[in-house]
């Protein structure tokens, strides 16, 4: 397993990933234990609210306005942090991204970076583009620590390491700490309690000694320069005080256009995504101040994809996304398949929205995540933000259909046979007939039917469809 | 009071005793059932598969077929979600791509008056109680289109719960989908049928002896992995339930 989504050879398609993820016990029961629990505390959070709808209500019209107007938004974030002291930097796909930060890094004759836990990092590749300069970048998420320390990917949003448990952690610990910087202590047991201080010791040193810090942000105020981090551990706020040098990889879909629109999002996203009333650190910087943290601020806007997805009228409510996670956590899909399948640093409902338009639905693994959901409708019910994921989910299998190939050829002719003999009730009746008068002779596992009948009986045809009952009895 | 059976493909291929169940139903209860024989399917599976412009024919035929209808019935919550939740959205679709006028004349005149059949009987005919007999250990699978598009609630509940004889087990995870979803059920065939085992095992787990549900298309896939697994369990349509009366009893 490698460390990164970005420039890998091709993902299986989802459903060949998902044949072996659901054969892993262990990462089945893992999956289903954390998914339930985050999923049952989530629902009594939320039930606490009695405006939990009318939060939702304007959660989305702020992100809908706000996408609508994107060009004089980032326009004016990008005047509110000049005049606080920071550097904008305008990249286009995440090479420019990767480039830019590298060359602020190398700026400061600095080898070494720490990282608040980042979405848009990951999917630019940012720690594999800084190694191959020579820049070692260490996560200090917990979680993300799990990650880079066991050389995995992470599986979920919110908690990266989902897919681990807590003896798989310790074993981690114990064997890869030491080479990376202080080890874990012998005799390290897997309590939750001993893991953390292990991790605690072993990041004390990484941020006592950066000069270099890299975040993302959860949003950008457009009106104050102000960019804004949640987070659960405190290590966050480490990297983004400690530093001399912080630099922020953000996408551009991240802006709010005024202060007071972060009084929604600061109820919505910790209780849609940790299930807690408030998360126990929220971190807000508003350029440089002098004496008082990094004082050099650099802020990269990223693109890589989001202007396309904006084009896009159905997609483009993907980009309402505020990475809580909940739609990951209550689906089906997800939770028997694992992040991995997905393909990308966006697994789950989310991802399987936002990858194959962020990416284009070329490859195998993106033309594919359109079709990873039973469209449910479970992640549009706790979307905080309320993205119609079915919708786009439709949307785009219509895009991956109307392009051909794979299969979808065969498939298409097929539904035009099909739409066809179903706009001719007659040409129907007569096939359902054909179909029962024949069905002694069916095979039980008809050859082409194995996606069916592999883990399922076929139903008993009978003896006759139910519009020749009628014409017997009541006509 | 006249109705309107739209019975849909799958019940008229496969279930047709779910259809018949259906119109003896009504019947009992004072209404009087037309079949209009020009439907065949409301085009969920093109639709959901990404095929909307194939859909599209089959709109405008259900807009003809059932005209002159208040009430058009059927037994399936997804069929009854795809006209009420979908047609709209194929009709603004293809208004934004200038052509299509029928279609949101079609969308417009079946969305108020189709009904699930669980909705139709409490909602219209304003009844629980549909006397009708069953005495068997039953567990209701909520499927999702029911239950997050059309927003049933307790309606298959209280209906169940009024059926003489037969006493209702709890579901553990009742809401969640039971991994059917149309092509997804043959597109991702293992994450489906994981789905489907986990549900068949919480249905097992209540001791029932029928897995009750509103979505034969989903009963299809449930009741497939119950005859592979030669399970003491079988899955039936609610409309067979509320049909089974103790003078015409469910066999």
């Amino acid at each position: 397993m490698s460390g990164t989504f970005v420039g890998m050879p091709a993902f299986p398609p989802f459903p060949r990933a998902a044949h072996d993820a659901v054969r892993d016990t262990t990462l089945r029961g893992n999956l289903r234990h954390a998914t339930h629990t985050i999923r049952d505390k989530r629902a009594k959070a939320v039930a606490e609210l009695a405006d939990w709808q009318q939060l939702r209500e304007a959660g989305k019209r702020i992100k809908d306005d706000t996408l609508r107007h994107l060009d004089r938004y980032l326009v004016q974030l990008e005047e509110s942090v000049t005049a606080a002291g920071g550097t904008v930097h305008w990249a286009a796909d995440a090479d420019e991204a990767n480039r830019i930060v590298a060359d602020l890094i190398k700026a400061t004759g600095e080898t070494e970076v720490v990282k608040v836990k980042s979405m848009a990092t990951q999917e630019i590749g940012l720690n594999e583009a800084l190694a191959a300069e020579g820049i070692h970048a260490y996560e200090t998420d917990l979680a993300e620590l799990i990650v880079q320390l066991g050389d995995d990917r992470p599986s979920h949003i919110l908690v990266p390491a989902i897919h681990r448990n807590r003896g798989e952690i310790r074993d981690i610990f114990l064997e890869k700490m030491g080479s990376w910087g202080r080890p874990a202590p012998d005799g390290l047991t897997d309590t939750p309690a001993d893991l953390a201080e292990a991790a605690r010791l072993h990041l004390r040193e990484k941020f006592l000694r950066a000069k270099v810090g890299i975040s993302g942000a959860n949003f950008m105020v457009a009106e104050t320069g102000t960019l804004v981090v949640f987070e659960s551990e405190g290590n966050g706020r480490m990297c983004l005080t400690l530093p001399e040098t912080l630099i922020s990889v953000v996408g551009i879909e991240k802006v709010v256009p005024t202060w007071q629109d972060l009084e929604v999002f600061l109820q919505t996203l910790p209780r849609s995504s940790t299930a807690e009333r408030m998360n126990p650190y929220t971190s807000m910087w508003t350029g440089t101040a002098d004496g008082d943290g990094p004082q050099t601020f650099h802020l990269v806007l990223l693109d890589n994809g989001r202007t396309d997805a904006l084009a896009d009228d159905i997609g483009r409510q993907a980009l309402r996304c505020i990475r809580c996670s909940a739609c990951l956590n209550v689906c089906p899909v997800y939770e028997r398949a694992g992040g991995h399948a997905y393909g990308s640093v966006y697994p789950g409902p989310i991802g399987a929205i936002l990858t194959p338009q962020l990416r284009g639905t070329t490859s195998g693994i993106d033309a594919s995540l359109p079709y990873a959901s039973s469209l449910c409708g479970a992640c549009y019910e706790v979307c905080p933000v309320a993205i119609d994921i079915p919708e786009v989910l439709v949307h785009l299998r219509e895009k991956v259909a109307g392009q051909g190939g794979r299969g979808h050829r065969l498939e298409k002719a097929a539904m035009k046979a099909v739409g066809w003999a179903m706009d001719r009730p007659a040409v129907m009746a007569a096939g359902e007939r054909a179909m029962a008068r024949t069905r002694a002779l069916h095979p039980k596992r008809p050859p082409g039917a194995q996606a069916w009948t592999d883990s399922r009986d076929l139903p008993e045809l009978p003896e006759a469809p139910f519009r020749d009952w009628w014409k017997k009895n009541r006509t | 009071m006249r109705v309107a059976l739209f019975v849909t493909c799958v019940n008229d291929a496969v279930y047709p005793a779910t259809g018949i169940a259906t119109v003896k139903l009504l019947e009992r209860l004072g209404v009087e059932v037309d079949f209009p024989a020009g439907q065949t399917c409301c085009g969920q599976p093109q639709f959901n598969t990404g095929y909307r412009h194939e859909t599209e024919p089959l709109v405008r035929r259900m807009g003809r077929v059932f005209e002159g209808y208040d009430h058009i019935v059927t037994p399936s919550g997804s069929c009854a979600a795809m006209v009420r939740d979908n047609y709209p959205r194929i009709a603004r679709r293809a208004a934004a791509q200038r052509r299509g006028a029928d279609l949101a004349e079609a969308a417009e005149f079946l969305v108020p008056r189709m009904y699930e059949l669980t909705e139709f009987l409490v909602d219209v005919l304003g009844t629980t109680d549909v006397g009708a007999y069953f005495p068997h250990t039953v567990t209701y699978h909520p499927s999702c289109h029911g239950l997050r598009l059309l927003g049933l609630g307790d309606r298959p509940r209280r209906l169940l719960e009024a059926v003489k004889g037969l006493e209702l087990r709890e579901l553990p995870g009742a809401e969640e989908c039971c991994g059917f979803g149309g092509t997804f059920a043959v597109k991702n065939p293992d994450v489906s049928a994981a789905m489907g085992t986990d549900k068949v095992r919480n249905a097992a787990a209540t001791g029932a002896e029928v897995l009750c549900g509103a979505d034969n298309s989903c009963l299809m896939h449930l009741g497939g992995i119950l005859h592979r697994q030669d399970a003491p369990l079988r899955a039936l349509h609610i409309a067979e339930i509320l049909g089974s009366t103790e003078a015409e009893p469910h066999v």
